[in-house]
């Protein structure tokens, strides 16, 4: 069975719902302390979402620190799936294993809604079950989610598609407004080029269950799922 | 010897602050219409043991490059003071 490990910092508040919602998939989910050194043979790694340090210095500045994160990194570096989540975008952010930073949001309120935003690459570890510019309802719910970078990083996320989920328009359809943060180029989350690390401001574990009125996340849950369990039986078979 | 180092950590310039305009509006709101281009940013003061004053700014130099200050957003100025 794939199993998921999804890291808790002290002031991470969305673990349970991502272990949950990783769970309702059928993977094995556990929550692995920001102090262990350790991942426990994690096929996937999730950094939820939260106020880790309680934002001190800047989101995610501190936890980029922690004693996990030597393994976190290391998991990544040999191509394993880890996404981060709102707190966790900015965690891999500061950490430097995705570009840019997330700063305060343009209407500095704190934006806590439903938006509407497009899967605009679906080549990642954790966006493959989606079909390219699917169009989904996610809600985002921080401070701290306009996304910056140089304008090289920019030029280089574009031109090599890295933009994973951006910020849709208001239609007739959709009564959001778009861009709730004033994300550089309606960012809502990015990857790297190999397309094993994610981060993203929407909350799909919030959006993956229809108790919750909303399932359009599942895919963040199922594709890094269903890749597992195709390698491995794939392997089985050799 | 230990040294005070004082950090000032500012947005970068060209970047929107949103908090510097929020404050720029509040002090015009108060009546200080000369007020302008505010921005916001933060202070941090350290001690810092080290062998001379230029051994104490680079090691702060490093801390800034590592943690006190984002390169990717923020732009910082030292200052060191014998204590």
């Amino acid at each position: 069975m794939t199993r998921i490990a999804i890291v808790r910092f002290p002031g991470s508040n969305c673990d349970f719902d991502t272990l949950r919602a990783a769970q309702s998939h059928g993977a094995e989910t556990y929550f692995v302390w920001h102090r262990d050194t350790d991942l426990k043979d994690a096929d996937i790694v999730i950094l939820p979402g939260g106020f880790s340090y309680g934002d001190y210095l800047r989101t995610g500045a501190i936890a980029r620190f922690s004693p996990i994160m030597g393994a976190v990194q290391r998991h990544a570096a040999d191509g394993g799936p880890l996404l981060g989540i709102c707190n966790g975008f900015q965690i891999l952010c500061e950490a430097q294993m995705l570009p840019g930073a997330l700063l305060r949001n343009a209407g500095l309120t704190f934006v806590s809604k439903p938006v509407d935003v497009t899967v605009e690459q679906t080549d990642t570890a954790f966006t493959c079950d989606y079909e390219p510019g699917a169009r989904l309802r996610l809600p985002v719910a921080h401070g701290e989610g306009r996304y910056v970078a140089s304008p090289d990083t920019l030029r280089m996320l574009e031109a090599e598609g890295l933009v994973v989920l951006r910020y849709v328009a208001a239609t007739e359809r959709s009564p959001f407004q778009p861009n709730p943060n004033g994300a550089t180029n309606h960012i809502a989350g990015i990857c790297n080029a190999a397309g094993n690390i994610v981060g993203i401001m929407p909350h799909p574990e919030r959006a993956s269950d229809r108790l919750l009125g909303l399932t359009g996340g599942a895919g963040f849950f199922t594709s890094p799922i269903s890749s597992h369990q195709n390698v491995a039986t794939a392997r089985t078979q050799e | 010897m230990t040294f005070r180092v004082h950090v000032r950590v500012m947005p970068r310039t060209g970047l929107l602050d949103p908090q510097g305009q929020a404050v720029e509006h509040a002090l015009s709101a108060l009546g200080f219409a000369e007020a302008g281009a505010v921005r916001v940013g933060r202070a941090i003061e350290l001690d810092v043991d080290a062998g001379s004053r230029d051994e104490a700014e680079a090691r702060a130099r490093l801390m800034c490059d590592k943690l006190l200050a984002n390169p990717v957003t923020e732009d910082y100025l030292l200052a060191v003071e014998e204590d």
